[in-house]
């Protein structure tokens, strides 16, 4: 083990302070995907700062948005009762996700900013272009059986792991950010990036940025909402596909709908094409249908994970099913 | 009060509060003074030779205290000769494979000896190489060596003129063992060569027996520890050359040395289940009599050590048939040696047997429940002996009327529900009645306790707790005074743990001393005028002995010679398969064990229910991936590595026939470890098969597959 300094601080203020001191610092969440990179040498930190005790847990409802601190606990926001009532999916795709016990230290803001799980990313003796770059991609001709099939580069498929991330680009969540100029907002949907030639960057967030809080605005898709996660076993493992599907229904028809996809692409996965196909439309299995394929359009298979262009399209249409079915 | 809740029942595991409260001690857990810790330095490239090794900046990090490696060759005096295994670790610059344990770093803290592990620097010279199963077989100039005598009964092949006929290959991946306690060793090396070590193993007196060997020391000087062990499924089966550098190590430093391996660690360098390709042929006539089965069964091993397992012994007995052929061949690869895992090649022989046997039954509309009763032999056509039981008939009743058998049908996707496909699936597995010989000590004391003596070990089935409860049924002695030590090399020998024969085996030197034992107190009665029927405790009073010891040997007697020995089991899978998302679901399983008399119920039902979910793991989780151009694993950790959860385990039934069979041994019991696995995996793929017409011949059984 690589020695490092341990800091730990109470406000998100002196955290940025002691993040813009050294450039090889990180924050600490739950250290549940930190503590394992450093492990394995993919990472290797000079300082950790344990921003575990600044006071960024509150799960409350502000005018028409629910905010949710960044330090909140996955299991604290899987089990509160206001997420659990208005944003049922969020519930379910947290608990979707991992083991209780991971869920019970893993933070908000630790699982935005988990990275990837592809393998070469891990082995420091295998060619990875995330780890290190110019390396070169060892998935890509290599085994890529849990990799992306939209947005890819030439340079990495990886996908992003995360569950909650797919629930909250599905509920047009915002992110909101410190900075060492005051906050700063984005959109979820824009927080994730392609891997393009940049694969080394998950994300939008700047060296010295923190994550405080996501901002979810209240709708109507928690009557007919369903994360629909399949993996290669029935619980504990990271998915092949998911689907954060959310419908407003009046009678049959859908007044409105949020379609998002895990384990497909290198940032949570907005089904855009879909939702605007649907809308307006009947609740119908061939609608479904119609849509699934629409949402496919684009996407690329590396070998190993063809299949997934056939998993992909039935997942959607069976998280469709069980979102109407849900009522 | 704490007896009281220890042991609740007399079937209760002996050891069971102490494991769930952390009061059973591993290996790991031993803190000795002045205690050092090593780490692995491994091979990072697949096959060569080490050019360099830079120990410098290791061996001036904090801490450090030694550095070993092939440079130095620290002092083994076998390892010193011409000849032997190629594989004398530190004794050798060859690469046999990627993650090859070079050089170990021992440092004054576990951190330090890490860090210090990652600054030793190799370079090599690069081989071509091949990790791939597949690759080779196609290779004609690839080796290939005969891993079993080739057998044949009747005519070669007879299956490709039968009137129905079925021909097909099976595949199955790398499974690794992966229990949940890390493998490694503590060394404790002292002047005039006494050794005392705790280990994790599977046989204290064949890690006793390697030591000695390797360091030609007198096996007396040697102590062997494993009280407690955290699974081992077969990888603690022998002593790793990872356990002899420990033992190198403390020698070198004159320290007590610890080394836990990592969990990446384990997926190289203590074996693994091998794959295997296998291709079967089978033919009946059209009323459904086997007239043919071929069985060639090609596994992998390694380039520095032949490894070879029962692959194909299945085939030559369990069915009526007078036309059998098997070949079973080995095909070294660049990967470190298998070793035998839970079931071992009767598992991997079971999946294709039993699958084809399914595929048969197909093809000739038959129910494959009514075709395996039409063809269950009489006696064993392999040996030409009559078995000693075997009640194979009655226990495909009772499994089929507790699945509901009834509801099945026969043409596969009849069963459907919405999105999910409802199936059922049988198969067999059988394993050899093993029974070794062992020495058990019974020392009867006047406080009333019973303690019994065995150099055997508990990697999990509950040992102590069977030895317990046959004692107490001879001695009428209630469980909670009788104690069983085990895991200690000084106590009277026995073999290690492994193909189901510990009960077999022990069991009946534990019969044996209590006999001795009961007649021992019966003289003593008599000689000082007792009544036949007194209490041992009072007879021991009354000629002021505080305890009686007895020693016994125990081994077979001639009914081996007359007699095919055999467990069996019935595992019948119930499964749903969702036809948009090719997950499988298994609602229900029944596993019925023929394994003679139950003598221990509550432990007996535990092996059957963690044989289901090993085998759960092997049917649909579980593959150890390579990345074969660069001969490294990929899924190496428990994230990746899909063992069953909680979530992927249904409701197990467990029945068991429960006759005894005398032949075998005094108590009528028959081994069950492997039979618990065995034959699983073909079940479920029989299953899925009948639920959605999809044949997965190539394991794990994972969506991808499915939705193919
Ligand atoms: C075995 C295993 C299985 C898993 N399975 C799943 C799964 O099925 N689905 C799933 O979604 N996830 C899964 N996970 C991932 C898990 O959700 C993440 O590890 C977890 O959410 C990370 O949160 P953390 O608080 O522990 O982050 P940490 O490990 O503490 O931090 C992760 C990164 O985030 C940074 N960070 C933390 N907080 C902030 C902040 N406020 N602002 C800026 N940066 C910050 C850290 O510096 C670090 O770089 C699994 C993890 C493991 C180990
Ligand atoms: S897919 Fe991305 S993370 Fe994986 S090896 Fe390629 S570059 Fe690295």
């Amino acid at each position: 083990m690589i020695n490092f300094q341990y800091l730990r601080t109470t406000t998100a203020k002196s955290a940025l302070t002691l993040l813009q001191k050294d450039k090889n610092a990180k924050f600490l969440g739950g250290g549940t995907n930190l503590i394992d990179l450093m492990k394995r040498g993919v990472t290797a930190p000079e300082k950790l700062i344990d921003i575990n005790h600044v006071p960024l847990k509150q799960i409350e409802l502000v005018g028409s948005k629910i905010h949710i601190g960044a330090m909140a606990t996955n299991t604290a926001v899987a089990e509160h009762p206001l997420i659990q009532e208005k944003l049922p999916l969020l519930s379910w795709a947290l608990n979707a996700g991992a083991s209780a016990q991971l869920r019970n230290v893993a933070t908000v803001g630790g699982n935005m900013m988990q990275r990837t799980r592809c393998g070469y990313f891990y082995d420091t003796e295998m060619p990875c272009n995330k780890r290190e770059a110019g390396s070169g991609c060892g998935a890509i001709d290599g085994f890529n059986r849990m990799h992306a099939i939209f947005g890819t580069s030439d340079k990495c498929i990886a996908v992003h792991p995360s569950d909650m991330c797919i629930a909250l680009v599905a509920l047009d969540a915002e992110v909101v950010l410190a900075t060492p100029k005051g906050e700063r907002k984005i959109l979820f949907k824009d927080f994730h990036r392609l891997a393009g030639d940049t694969p080394q960057l998950d994300n939008n967030l700047k060296a010295d940025e923190m994550i405080v809080r996501v901002e979810v605005p209240l709708n109507n898709f928690a009557k007919n909402a369903y994360y629909l996660k399949v993996r290669d076993r029935a619980s504990y493992a990271f998915a092949l596909v998911s689907v954060a599907a959310g419908l407003e229904l009046q009678g049959n028809k859908i007044v409105n709908v949020r379609l998002a996809m895990g384990g497909v692409a290198h940032k949570p996965w907005r089904l855009t094409s879909a939702e605007d196909f649907l809308k307006g439309k009947e609740a119908t299995t061939e609608n479904f249908e119609q849509a699934a394929k629409l949402s496919m359009t684009g996407a690329k298979g590396f070998g190993e994970n063809d299949f997934k262009l056939t998993l992909a399209p039935n997942t959607i249409i069976e998280a469709l099913n069980l979102a109407k079915s849900k009522a | 009060m704490m007896e009281n809740r220890i042991l609740k029942d007399e079937n209760d595991r002996v050891d069971g509060f102490l494991k769930v409260t952390g009061g059973a001690k591993y290996f790991a857990e031993y803190e000795l003074p002045g205690l050092t810790y090593g780490v692995l330095v491994t091979s990072t490239i697949t096959k060569g030779k080490i050019t360099s090794l830079n120990t410098k900046e290791a061996e001036k990090a904090p801490g450090v205290i030694a550095v070993l490696s092939h440079l130095n060759k620290p002092s083994a005096p076998a390892y010193e000769q011409e000849g032997g295994s190629p594989m004398k670790i530190f004794y050798t610059d060859k690469i046999f494979y990627n993650g090859q344990p070079i050089a170990i770093v021992v440092a004054n803290t576990f951190e330090r000896a890490t860090y210090a592990a990652s600054l030793v620097k190799a370079t090599y010279a690069k081989e071509a190489f091949n990790t791939d199963l597949e690759k080779a077989l196609k290779d004609t100039k690839a080796k290939k060596l005969q891993g079993q005598p080739d057998y044949k009964r009747g005519t070669e092949n007879a299956y490709k003129t039968a009137e129905v006929k079925i021909e097909q290959e099976y595949v199955l991946p790398i499974e690794t063992h992966n229990p949940m306690e890390l493998h490694g060793i503590i060394a404790d090396w002292r002047p005039a060569n006494k050794v005392t070590v705790y280990a994790k193993t599977q046989g204290v007196k064949a890690t006793q027996g390697t030591i000695a060997n390797v360091f030609k020391i007198p096996i007396e000087n040697i102590q062997v520890n494993s009280e407690f062990v955290g699974g081992g499924f077969g990888m603690a089966l022998r002593t790793w050359p990872l356990e002899i550098a420990t033992v190198m190590a403390s020698k070198h430093i004159g320290k007590p040395v610890k080394l836990v391996i990592t969990r990446m660690q384990m997926f190289t360098m203590v074996g693994n289940r091998p794959a295997a390709i296998q291709k079967v042929g089978l033919g009946a006539t059209k009323d459904g009599k086997l007239t043919g089965i071929t069985h060639k069964a090609f596994g992998e091993s390694s380039t520095y050590e032949n490894f070879t397992e029962g692959v194909v012994n299945m085939a030559k007995f369990m069915y009526q048939c007078d036309n059998v052929n098997t070949s079973y061949t080995i095909v070294p690869v660049d990967l470190g040696v298998p070793i035998w895992m839970r079931g071992p090649g009767e598992a991997t022989g079971a999946f294709a047997l039993e699958s084809a046997i399914d595929e048969l039954a197909h093809e000739l509309d038959m129910d494959p429940l009514d075709f395996r009763i039409k063809n269950d032999p009489e006696m064993d056509q392999q040996k030409n002996k009559p078995f000693s039981s075997k009640n194979l008939k009655e226990a495909y009743k009772l499994g089929a009327d507790k699945i509901g058998w009834s509801k099945r049908k026969n043409k596969p996707g009849s069963l459907v529900e919405g999105s999910w496909k409802t199936g059922y699936g049988v198969s067999v597995g059988v394993f050899n009645a093993n029974r070794g010989k062992a020495s058990v000590k019974g020392i009867l004391k006047a406080d009333g306790t019973l303690v019994l003596q065995s150099a055997t070990s508990d990697i999990g089935p509950g040992t102590g707790t069977g030895m317990g409860l046959i004692a107490s049924k001879l001695l009428n002695i209630p469980t909670s005074k009788i104690t069983f030590e085990l895991g200690d090399s000084s106590l009277p020998p026995a073999p290690s743990q492994g193909g189901s024969a510990t009960l077999s085996t022990i069991g009946s030197a534990v019969n044996d001393v209590c006999v001795a034992l009961k007649s021992t107190i019966a003289e003593l009665a008599a000689n000082s005028n007792m009544d036949a029927t007194s209490k041992f405790v009072d007879v021991l009073k009354k000629n002021n002995l505080p305890s009686i010891e007895v020693t016994k040997e125990s081994q077979s007697g001639k009914e081996r010679d007359s007699y095919s020995m055999y467990s069996f089991s019935i595992h019948f899978v119930q499964v749903k398969v969702h036809s948009l998302t090719g997950v499988v679901k298994i609602s229900k399983i029944v596993s019925v064990g023929d394994s003679g008399k139950i003598v221990s119920p509550k432990t007996a039902r535990s092996q059957m229910v963690g044989g289901a979910v090993g085998g759960i793991g092997m049917a649909l989780t579980e593959e150890s991936i390579l990345d074969h151009r660069y001969g490294r694993y990929i899924n190496n950790n428990f994230a990746d590595y899909h063992v069953p959860v909680n979530a992927d385990v249904p409701e197990i039934e467990v029945i068991f026939i429960d006759k005894p069979d005398y032949l075998v041994n005094p108590m009528g019991a028959k081994g069950m470890g492997e039979i618990a696995l065995i034959g699983f995996s073909a079940a479920l793929a029989n299953a899925v098969f009948n639920a959605t017409g999809k044949r997965i011949r190539k394991l794990p059984i994972t969506p991808d597959k499915i939705l193919a």
